[in-house]
């Protein structure tokens, strides 16, 4: 039982590090996808968000955690 | 060019991103049978194996039961997570703000710990258990980007032969040298496959969404070089913006 927490433990921790950054991106996803799917936003304009945004976040992310360290 | 394009993709990041984490794992293994003795080393490494194997049988079917969109929409989600959060920490060691992984540290901190429980009577379940773990946790790894970067367009035997072949070359490397792998370029391997696992996040997640990508496969390799690129501006951008001397303290 331990090995399966041991691995269902270590299997979240894949996918959230910075926590912010996580919440961040399943945000976009089902901001972009809910556009899609309900406001007739074009797919390929939602795959288009989809990778400025996650560029976005990541920016921001690494900016926090720099600008951290440097006070 | 468009079939072979994701197959070679697929291999690549499998491969790769498989390197890092048995590297991983081969540390702790070798500290084991180094400092401990061989059998512990090996069979804790054989158990979480099979333990692994055994996870992939009870849910790899499972994968075939889920349509082909919805699959790509929910792994490329995951790739999404687990590919920024391998680029976000490559950007941040690019820069100094989270040290570098260091083999050679890892191996002689798991050595100290595996010399202080010498002279436990139980030395050698303990043993098993370091190697038992880092190749658990390590394989959980190998066995997802194995699964997420193959099953979303049916490449899961060539993402695993991709991840096979760097099983057996480390294995080899590692048998020839008998010592941590110390001088792998971890965290550019790691900043290849974040930008890799990242790339076919966006492109599996558009594509679950209904997105027709102009160019087909191809645009996996534009959304690559966009996402490199912007990422090289970034360590760019922080490194005049927040110089910082040695290794940090940010997660």
């Amino acid at each position: 039982m331990n090995a399966i927490r041991l691995v269902a433990r270590e299997f979240f921790g894949m996918f959230v590090d910075d926590g912010n950054l996580a919440l961040l991106a399943l945000v976009l996803v089902a901001a972009v996808a809910i556009a899609v799917k309900l406001l007739s936003l074009p797919p390929l304009l939602g795959g288009v968000l989809l990778l400025v945004g996650c560029l976005a976040i990541l920016l921001l992310s690494v900016r926090r955690a720099a600008r951290a360290v440097k006070r | 060019m468009q079939t072979l394009t994701p197959i070679l993709s697929t291999v690549t990041a499998a491969f790769l991103a498989s390197f890092v984490e048995v590297v991983e794992a081969f540390t702790i293994v070798l500290a084991v049978g180094v400092t401990r003795s061989w059998r512990p080393a090996l069979t804790g490494a054989a158990l979480a194996l099979a333990l692994l194997a055994a996870l992939v049988l009870a849910f790899g079917p499972l994968l075939a039961l889920v349509p082909i969109t919805t699959l790509q929409f929910v792994v490329g989600v995951l790739l999404i997570l687990f590919g920024m959060r391998w680029l976000r920490k490559a950007i941040l060691r690019s820069v100094g703000v989270i040290a570098l992984h260091d083999e050679e540290a890892a191996f002689s901190k798991e050595t100290a710990a595996l010399n202080q429980q010498a002279n436990d009577r139980r030395a050698d379940y303990l043993a098993g258990l370091a190697s038992f773990k880092a190749v658990l946790l390590e394989g959980v790894e190998v066995v997802f980007i194995v699964i997420a970067v193959g099953a979303a367009h049916g490449q899961t035997l060539y993402a695993s032969l991709g991840a096979l072949a760097a099983f057996f070359l480390v294995m080899l490397i590692g048998l020839a040298v008998h010592r941590p792998l110390a001088r792998v370029p971890e965290n550019a391997l790691k900043f290849v496959v974040g930008l890799m696992l990242t790339s076919f996040g966006i492109f599996w997640t558009g594509e679950g969404i209904g997105a027709d990508w102009p160019g087909a496969d191809l645009a996996l390799l534009a959304i690559f070089a966009i996402v490199a690129l912007a990422s090289f501006a970034m360590v760019r951008w922080l490194r005049s913006t927040y110089p910082v001397s040695v290794g940090g303290l940010a997660r």
